[in-house]
């Protein structure tokens, strides 16, 4: 905590909540695209990185006899995915399957940045920024990447673009657009804008669910992690402060065990959306 | 929760993530993999010949066992059909030698009779001349009887 004074609940949260930007305080308007969060780009490249490492070194030590822990262990991975494509997408998966298990582990491994204990990178950041002649009160960090919206809406835009460009590859420009004009309800002129009014919404709301369910539930899930510390600094020496601690301890293991199911679950489910949204455009209405 | 560049930032991040594990990552695993899937396919059909063949095998030797068998036996039978052969052939020529010699002593024993009765003639022809010489006190011309001789000697 800064010397002059500890913050409050509110300080507390809202310095957890704000971001590392490429402008130095909290952004202003809700949508300034001059600016970059320096701390979900740092992390969001790094874990990916190492994600993508991983599965190199896997392959690269990929043997097709008795398979290691560390092998068997991708593979199990590599072939749930495989699976799961190959009964969702119907069409050449060269590229949609290694997408999928990109997404899976690299979603997984920036959700997981979650179980890190809450206060431990951004008080290592406010000692390094401290130690640079900065004020550490200003030393913001976040460091799951999957709990700023940017990142979960840019990667639900990366699926949205890949559906268009598998659209117009399966079904090439024409029947893109005819079916942009007929479906869902028939073709017939009078039909014609009520059926691209209906596909735009549909492909604005299965980007933006897709981004904000992952976003949602991190959010969520960092701000109870965030309730639950505050509740563990109301130790003060007195017995219902003891109490509180304790509370905190135990909400704290809970939720965080509870978590674990959560970030695999919301990998998953990203994983499923990004093949669903795929291969629906590989399939005519 | 603002919306600023980190997005696109992001999104470029995404794709080339998912270029990389489609470049370097998923396919030496699938190879990987599909090549363990042959080789365990391979293994069990390997094993599954193996079993076929032990079983056609396995026919094959007792097959030849019984064959042996009654091989065996036929030599056996055979043999034994030689052995009587021999016994009946040996037996059938002990009888033969046996009457031959049987003959040759009965001829052997006729031949001695009759020269014993020959000789034993001869001694009576002599006794009865010596006992007529006595009798007639003279002597018989032998040449002059000689007739007479051998008629009594036939008689004899």
């Amino acid at each position: 905590m800064a010397a002059e004074h500890a913050p409050n609940a509110s300080e507390y949260i809202v310095h957890h909540l704000t971001h590392l930007n490429s402008l130095g305080h909290k952004q202003a308007a809700l949508v300034d695209w001059s600016v970059f969060h320096l701390d979900t780009l740092f992390w969001s490249a790094s874990l990916g990185l190492l994600a993508v490492l991983i599965l190199a070194l896997a392959a690269a030590r990929a043997t097709s006899g008795v398979p290691g822990r560390f092998q068997a262990a991708v593979e199990i991975l590599v072939e749930m995915v495989e699976s799961q494509s190959k009964s969702i997408v119907h069409g050449d998966r060269s590229f949609i399957a290694p997408l999928a298990l990109t997404v899976f582990i690299w979603i997984f491994f920036m959700n997981a940045m979650d179980l890190l204990p809450l206060d431990l990178l951004p008080r290592v950041w406010g000692g390094v920024y401290a130690a640079a002649g900065h004020d550490p009160a200003h030393a913001y960090l976040r460091i799951v990447p999957t709990a700023d919206l940017n990142a979960t809406l840019g990667m639900s835009l990366g699926v949205l673009l890949l559906c268009l460009y598998y659209s117009v590859k399966i079904k090439g420009f024409g029947g893109w657009m005819h079916e942009l004009f007929t479906a869902p309800f028939g073709s017939h002129p009078v039909l014609y804008p009520i059926n691209f009014a209906m596909q735009l919404i549909e492909f604005v709301a299965k980007t933006v669910s897709h981004g904000m369910r992952l976003f949602g539930n991190m959010y969520a899930g960092e701000l109870i992690f965030m309730l639950i510390a505050l509740m563990g600094a109301a130790w003060a020496g007195t017995f219902g402060s003891g109490l509180l601690w304790l509370g905190g301890v135990f909400a704290g293991t809970v939720w965080a065990i509870f978590h674990i199911l959560i970030i695999t679950l919301q990998a998953f489910i990203f994983m499923m959306l990004t093949l669903v949204y795929i291969g629906q455009a590989h399939e005519s209405h | 929760m603002n919306l600023n560049a980190t997005l696109f930032a992001q999104l470029v991040v995404f794709l080339i993530l998912a270029w990389f594990t489609m470049k370097f990552v998923w396919p030496p695993i699938m190879k990987a993999l599909d090549e363990r899937a042959g080789k365990i396919a391979d293994g069990l059909a390997a094993a599954d010949k193996a079993k076929a063949d032990l079983a056609h095998a396995e026919k094959k030797a007792s097959e030849e066992l019984r064959k042996a068998r009654e091989s065996a036996a036929e030599f056996r039978s055979g043999a034994e059909k030689q052995v009587a052969q021999l016994i009946e052939e040996a037996r059938a020529e002990g009888a033969r030698i046996v009457n031959a010699a049987r003959e040759a002593a009965e001829n052997e024993a006729a031949a001695a009779s009759q020269r014993a009765r020959e000789a034993l003639r001869e001694h009576v022809a002599v006794l009865a001349v010596a006992g007529a010489e006595r009798i007639l006190r003279k002597e018989i011309n032998a040449q002059a009887h000689a007739e007479l001789l051998t008629q009594l000697k036939s008689e004899l």
